[in-house]
């Protein structure tokens, strides 16, 4: 006997949530206990009082896998509103890294000139290592870190996505 | 301190204790513990909140979930930490999926020694996350009253569920004012009752237009209140459609109806299986597609369209994809549809073809069973149970297994709240408690477990708590020696490899009984059975009867788990032998 799965789509769900204690594990645990994806998770207060906080979830799964994560979203007692940007059309997503890299000689030229065409920026410089901050979309910063393996890449910390709709209104 | 209008500063027990009595609150499930001892001599200096000892707080958790059920109130929980929050874990996680409104108050350690793993220290609102609609740790007396009230009110709108309120010692004895809030609003938490006015119409010209429509109700309909029951009646007469139920949906529709196809799904009778197989239209009503009713997806009801009304927008396409879902209350739904259907003065539907074949379907006959001269078969002692019982309109539990099916085969419910069970956990030993919770909410009432030999010791401590408040509830055991349910799986999928499922060193049930004060009886053979019964329900207290029924009986029909509806087994030479591996992987 062999298990099968369906095919999977990426979605990236905007959510507003009550900033409380426990909030997330709720987000969290109800992602694992139903046995969905969570890709990348990002979470801060948006709001002057400290009250409401924005989750970005980027998740993925059959439609139908995406439609039951979107109301079991909803269902939470603590979750205000479940937007699916990827649902909804036009989006922007950005994620932010720090990449560490080591070499020296023309490796290390090479690694500046690689930084400069990802409009990446040197953080921090020792003689024999750079800290790049690059922001862009994850595949960009894929592409780039996939480039800097190849030099001498040693350690890599993402934010992963936050994201918001195009135009002037909210989601 | 001055003004009339400042409140006198009350401990948090006390905020507690007058937030249940604001909340109309009449009984309290519970067991006392270090944890919780403030609250429990809060409790002894007032008068107006009944508290019922159980033996075990699983025994309290099941009780609420009886209490609830039976009468439409939400149950309410009270138990120490740690082990009594863990204890009671299994009657929360039940009455989540059986979507039973309860509110859990768990003491915990006070609040500068959570974390440091204290004595009867437990992460409770980590464990209970997933168990409960919704949980709260409350760090602040003065939140404590609206918490409460908050808790009620998510525990028993939209789809009910269970809340747990966590209460360490300290926030228990620390002081603050309370005052009964107004309406509760939420900012995360809306339920949609009402249905959209075109979703409406759109169901009522698709079951206008139907040949061979089914309405498939649920527990939604008992949980939307006895009003939704009378509705689905009317709906059921306007529009001629035959109607089939889930086991938590039982009694909203009356068993005595020339409509009622009977239950439906894995042991549902073969009409309603193949009229839910053959339908041009389905309308589930506070169903939700479990797997126990659909059995193999991609073969169920593959020619109906589906119409799914649910208060959980979750539970719509969630597992069967639908034509029509209707996001509201099943009661305030039905109660639009019947307005506009008879708005529109529909003509009577002309259904004689579909009944004409579903009466071809019931005389299969799919409840009858082997008879026996030498045993009392478990389905013929259900059916003298009823004969002699259906006249006071009991309240039947159960713990689960064969005797749990048997029961939603043979007794005929005619009305919502009369039938207390464990559908969606399954859990074995809910039953006893559960009577003694729809016993203590219904003083007057006959109230009737019917249980298995195994499922009945798991919460047999509990027949303490039903003599020391003299409740006269009645255990009908259908002793078979054996795990049924699951020997009958291993005569079925595993050739008869009975693997621990005998129940050795069984109790004397008779002296068992005595020993905790309660009338015992034995019935052996047929000529003892309606004896049996006559005696039990003749003692006014609480009374086991040991009914020594037929060992290695089935329950049929039968729709092997992951096979189709057209796949029903109706007896057993039909199957017996082993499966292969993708039916033993499905549950």
């Amino acid at each position: 006997m062999h298990i099968q799965e369906g095919a999977k789509e990426r979605h990236t769900l905007s959510v507003t949530v009550d900033n409380e204690a426990g909030v997330l594990a709720r987000i969290a645990g109800m992602f694992t206990s139903r046995g969905y994806n969570i890709e990348s998770l990002t979470v801060a207060d948006i709001t002057e009082d400290e009250a409401i906080s924005r989750i970005t979830i980027v998740t993925s799964g059959t439609p139908e896998i995406i439609d039951q994560i979107h109301a079991q979203l909803e269902r939470l007692v603590n979750v205000h509103k479940v937007t699916d940007l990827t649902e909804l059309g036009p989006h922007v997503e950005r994620e932010l890294a720090l990449v560490k890299v080591k070499g020296t000689g023309e490796h290390r030229i090479e690694a500046l000139r690689l930084a400069e065409v990802y409009r990446a920026h040197v953080i921090d410089a020792t003689i024999t290592s750079f800290i790049f901050e690059v922001t862009g979309t994850t595949e960009k910063i894929d592409k780039f870190l996939e480039l800097m393996r190849e030099i001498g890449l040693v350690e890599v910390a993402r934010t992963g996505v936050a994201a918001m709709a195009r135009g002037r209104e909210a989601a | 301190m001055k003004g009339m209008d400042m409140a006198t500063e009350k401990s948090g027990a006390d905020i507690l204790i007058e937030a249940l009595t604001d909340l109309g609150v009449e009984v309290v499930f519970g067991y006392p513990g270090g944890a919780v001892l403030p609250i429990y001599d809060a409790l002894f200096k007032q008068k107006r909140i009944r508290h019922i000892l159980v033996r075990q707080e699983g025994g309290a958790a099941h009780a609420a979930e009886g209490y609830a059920r039976a009468t439409g109130k939400p149950g309410v929980v009270l138990v120490t930490s740690g082990p009594g929050a863990t204890n009671a874990v299994t009657g929360i996680t039940d009455a989540l999926m059986d979507s039973i409104p309860m509110v859990v108050i768990t003491g915990q350690v006070a609040t500068h020694l959570i974390g440091s793993d204290a004595f009867q220290e437990a992460d409770t609102i980590g464990i209970t996350r997933h168990c409960t609609k919704h949980n709260y740790l409350v760090k602040d007396p003065a939140r404590l009253g609206d918490i409460i009230h908050e808790a009620f009110h998510i525990a028993t709108s939209g789809r009910p569920g269970p809340v747990l309120i966590d209460l360490p010692k300290d926030v228990q004895v620390a002081t603050a004012s309370y005052r009964k809030p107004g309406a509760v609003t939420h900012r995360g938490y809306n339920p949609q009752v009402k249905a959209d006015t075109t979703l409406i119409e759109t169901a009522v010209d698709m079951i206008a237009a139907a040949e061979r429509p089914v309405l498939y109700t649920g527990g939604g309909v008992i949980n939307s209140g006895p009003g939704a029951s009378q509705i689905l009646r009317e709906l059921a007469r306007i529009t001629g459609a035959p109607v089939t139920s889930t086991l938590m949906g039982l009694g909203a529709f009356p068993a005595s109806s020339p409509q009622w196809l009977g239950m439906l799904g894995m042991h549902g009778t073969y009409e309603a299986n193949l009229a839910m197989n053959q339908a041009d239209l389905i309308v589930a009503l506070g169903a939700r597609f479990d797997d126990r009713v659909t059995g193999r997806l991609d073969a169920f009801s593959p020619k109906s369209k589906k119409i799914h009304i649910d208060i959980d927008r979750s539970s719509i396409n969630k597992t069967v994809r639908v034509d029509l879902g209707i996001v509201a209350d099943v009661g305030r739904a039905m109660e639009d549809m019947v307005k506009l259907w008879k708005a529109r003065a529909y003509p009577p539907a002309k259904l004689d073809a579909w009944f004409e074949r579903i009466d071809e379907w019931r005389a299969k006959k799919s409840l009858s069973y082997p008879e026996s001269k030498a045993d009392i078969m478990p389905q013929h002692a259900i059916e003298r149970l009823w004969a002699a019982t259906h006249k006071q309109k009991p309240i039947i539990s159960t713990e689960v297994g064969q005797h749990q099916m048997w029961a939603a085969q043979h007794f005929h419910f005619e009305q919502p709240n009369k039938w207390l069970t464990s559908g969606g956990l399954g859990t074995m030993g809910y039953g006893l408690p559960a009577a003694i919770g729809a016993q203590v909410g219904n003083p007057g009432a006959l109230v009737i477990d019917i249980a298995g030999d195994a499922s009945i010791l798991m919460n047999i401590q509990e027949m303490a708590t039903a003599t020391q408040y003299r409740l006269p509830v009645k255990v009908f055991i259908l002793n078979n020696e054996y795990m049924g349910m699951v020997r009958q799986w291993q005569e079925l999928t595993y050739a008869g490899r009975y693997s621990e499922s005998y129940s050795d060193s069984l109790p004397d049930f008779v002296r068992l009984a005595e020993s905790f004060g309660w009338k015992g009886i034995r019935i052996q053979g047929a000529q003892e059975l309606d004896a049996g019964i006559a005696e039990m329900l003749a003692h006014d207290g609480p009374v086991m009867v040991d009914c020594c029924v037929a060992k290695v009986a089935n329950c049929f029909p039968m729709i092997p788990s992951g096979a189709a509806h057209t796949d029903m087994i109706l007896q057993s030479d039909q199957v017996i032998g082993e499966m292969d591996d993708e039916a033993k992987a499905l549950v």
